[in-house]
């Protein structure tokens, strides 16, 4: 983080304060003053936590189709968590890192949440990327009274007590970004495509009421293809033969690549086609080219390329830890913001207790963030903005539009 | 559809054909190498998909190399990846051959499961060797973008040089199993294995060679995939229904009936895709292939092989 100094000199200031009485206020609270609070105050409910150590489980598909996807998430939770204990821990405590493989299947995905919970008994998981994993995981962890922070963006329709969505949902990510192609780009018909599974569904239903009921538009043509196809001609000649003014996609994994290279092959290309994909990241481009994506679009809350201090610290951080190659998707980022998030959460409650720690997440902002600036909403999601990114040739993108703070709305009236 | 001119519906029904011919080639070069080894040798191969992967991931390794050590020779590694794709598919073939499958012979079942297993242990090797994530090849430029006979029409240039390949690796596998020495031996050993023996032929060998063949091909079959899709370890999982499909379709045993089935799966297929769209055609694909294969479970055509 950029503020590593910072955050030193701080906690050093404040064990030289120790002696002083306490002027206890909301942000200064106990847990941070007293440097170690004795395990027993802090830990109710029998977590993995000792004097000096607390454990916390990592749950992402290391094998399997999905590991394409969530290595990156692995990588930055990692990261985040050992820059956490090189300033000194959680309340005093190191994070103890116990990584489990989801292996891409769903009843797994379950079976080792139970494990983390009931044998290893984390405070917190790190975990789940499709949302079929974290349905899985879900009554396990509201059963098991567990604590996930969950990076994807995803589909919404969802509020967990024992959850933080650290993604956005669907509407922060759609809502924007059709505005701006209505404006900006005059788009007037729409033509949505994309992979056959409840995120893009979901994800297009909203976008049609959109469009239909406040853009005054229309949507010419709506077509799902199953996941892991790879033979997008047919798709792409019903796309011509519709002429939208805007494609608006949501395409994912191995599919992504064949769609964009079978469009820039069809001829469709960003300088004679405005395409806007809401699954597309800097990770699916390293694999798709930087020529097939080429002056499209895609909607996120992050960039690798966005420009501040934070971020700057963060892709620096990043790539020293995992390899000056690696590249940073939106959904790596949003990992990031776990193990932060679940230390201001931790430090707010003075707590690791599960009951207390998601109490005290509400209303948490994180300045240090590299997307800039998040908070967490009552709803357990986070306020975030969405930004649209010119892809360029080098599989790095442009942000050419950023938008003002979006109020999460899981469930948003009108739009089901 | 009346807002749309005589010109737009013939340029859209050009470009759909292609699509179609396009998909067919496709379908049939992942085939080819089935037909041979579960045709021919009856050997149910789970890992075919993963031999396509191993073709892949040598014309990655392939182009890294090119691009480092001789940039000047991008334009034209492709013609380089192409027979190594296949050599070292057919040398892992081989090997496994020896260590495994020459075991399963007689349980044919049981080869469903082996090759599985080894499914899986090559998906993990991949993983291990080349990361989770998928990768692609930088292709050369004039294998990108399109060919326009007219302004309306765009033939991907990627997919004509994958229906020439196709065409290629089907002379090649017809001209091999019915007309070159080695394709005598194996239909010989096929048909009887005792006879076959009697007369000479080293049906262990026959047996060997046939399998890593099938294997070189699918490595082919990889080579050309990497190039309009990526490549992943766990890429071959996506290949291996619809190639079972093509050649159960088509009738096991007959390489013919492996080319009419891909025509038939891949000209329905997209043509269904273009009207009703990908998800609800693949439904209408696979439901109609069941019902017909109820009807006539040898597939399209039946070889005549005595039993």
């Amino acid at each position: 983080m950029a503020d590593i100094k910072n955050t030193f000199t701080r906690r050093k200031m404040l064990k030289t304060m120790m002696g002083l009485p306490l002027a206890a206020s909301g942000v200064l609270g106990s847990g941070k003053l007293l440097a170690n609070p004795a395990t027993a105050a802090i830990n109710t409910t029998g977590l993995a936590v000792t004097d000096d150590t607390v454990q916390v489980g990592i749950l992402h598909s290391l094998t399997g189709t999905m590991a394409i996807s969530e290595t990156g998430s692995v990588e930055a939770e990692t990261l985040a968590i050992e820059q956490i204990n090189a300033m000194g821990g959680i309340l005093g405590r190191k994070i103890e890192i116990i990584t489990e493989d989801g292996a891409s299947d769903w009843p797994t995905f379950a079976q080792r949440a139970r494990k983390l919970l009931r044998q290893d008994k984390v405070a917190a998981i790190m975990g789940c990327w499709t949302s079929a994993s974290r349905k899985a995981v879900l009554p396990v962890l509201e059963r098991e009274n567990g604590l996930l922070y969950y990076p994807t963006f995803y589909e919404g329709l969802e509020q967990s007590p024992n959850v933080i969505y650290t993604g956005q949902e669907a509407t922060q990510q759609i809502l924007a970004s059709l505005d701006w192609l209505a404006k900006e780009k005059g788009a007037k018909t729409f033509y949505l495509v994309g992979s056959d599974y409840i995120w893009p569904r979901t994800s297009m239903k909203i976008a049609r009421i959109h469009i239909e009921q406040k853009l005054g538009g229309t949507v010419v043509g709506e077509d799902y293809a199953p996941l892991g196809h790879t033979s997008f001609g047919s798709n792409i000649n019903r796309i011509r033969l519709r002429r939208p003014d805007a494609i608006f996609g949501a395409v994912v994994g191995g599919s992504n690549v064949a769609f964009f290279r079978q469009l820039n092959s069809a001829g469709l290309n960003g300088s004679n086609t405005t395409l806007l994909t809401l699954a597309t990241t800097e990770d699916e481009v390293l694999g798709i080219g930087g020529e097939n994506v080429e002056g499209f679009y895609s909607s996120m809350k992050y960039f690798q390329s966005v420009e501040n201090d934070n971020n700057a610290a963060f892709v620096k951080a990043f790539k020293e830890r995992w390899g000056a190659d690696s590249v940073i998707g939106d959904v790596t980022q949003a990992a990031y913001l776990g193990p932060w998030l679940w230390k201001e959460a931790v430090e707010r409650a003075g707590s690791f207790d599960v009951a207390k720690v998601t109490a005290a997440s509400p209303g948490i902002e994180l300045t240090t963030a590299p997307e800039g600036y998040v908070k967490v909403h009552e709803n357990h999601h986070l306020w975030s903005k969405t930004r649209i990114g010119k892809w360029r040739r080098d599989g790095q993108a442009d942000v050419v539009f950023e938008s003002d703070l979006i109020e999460p709305n899981p469930f948003p009236e009108g739009y089901q | 559809m009346g807002d749309f001119s005589a010109q737009d519906l013939m340029a859209i029904g050009a470009m759909q054909g292609f699509a179609g011919l396009s998909f067919f080639s496709v379908l049939l070069l992942m085939a080819l190498g089935l037909a041979i080894i579960y045709g021919q040798m009856r050997v149910i191969n789970m890992a075919h998909g993963e031999f396509m992967v191993i073709g892949a991931y040598t014309t990655y390794m392939l182009s890294g190399l090119v691009s480092s050590h001789a940039p000047w020779a991008m334009e034209f590694y492709i013609f380089l990846a192409i027979p190594a794709s296949f050599l070292t598919a057919f040398l892992f073939g081989l090997f496994i051959e020896m260590v495994m499958i020459r075991h399963l012979y007689h349980r044919p079942l049981d080869t469903l499961l082996a090759t599985w297993g080894l499914a899986l242990i090559m998906q993990q090797i991949f993983r291990s060797t080349f990361g989770a994530r998928e990768v692609s090849v930088s292709l050369p430029d004039w294998l990108q973008g399109s060919w326009r006979p007219t302004p309306m029409i765009d033939i991907p240039i990627s997919g004509l040089s994958i229906m020439v390949l196709t065409l290629f690796v089907t002379v090649g596998v017809l001209w091999f199993m019915y007309r070159s020495r080695w394709g005598l031996r194996v239909r010989c050993t096929m048909a009887s294995r005792e006879m076959s023996g009697a007369v000479g032929i080293n049906t262990k060998w026959v047996d060997r060679i046939t399998f890593a063949v099938g294997c070189g091909i699918a490595g082919i079959a990889g080579a050309a995939f990497t190039t309009i899709s990526s490549t992943g370890p766990t890429s071959g999982t996506l290949y291996i229904v619809d190639t079972f499909l093509v050649v159960v379709f088509g009738g096991a045993g007959s390489i013919m009936g492996t080319v009419a089935s891909s025509f038939v799966i891949a000209q329905g297929q997209s043509l269904l895709e273009f009207f009703i769209g990908s998800s609800m055609a693949k439904v209408a694909t696979l439901l109609t292939i069941i019902v017909i294969l109820m009807i006539r479970p040898q597939g399209l055509f039946a070889s005549k092989v005595r039993r």
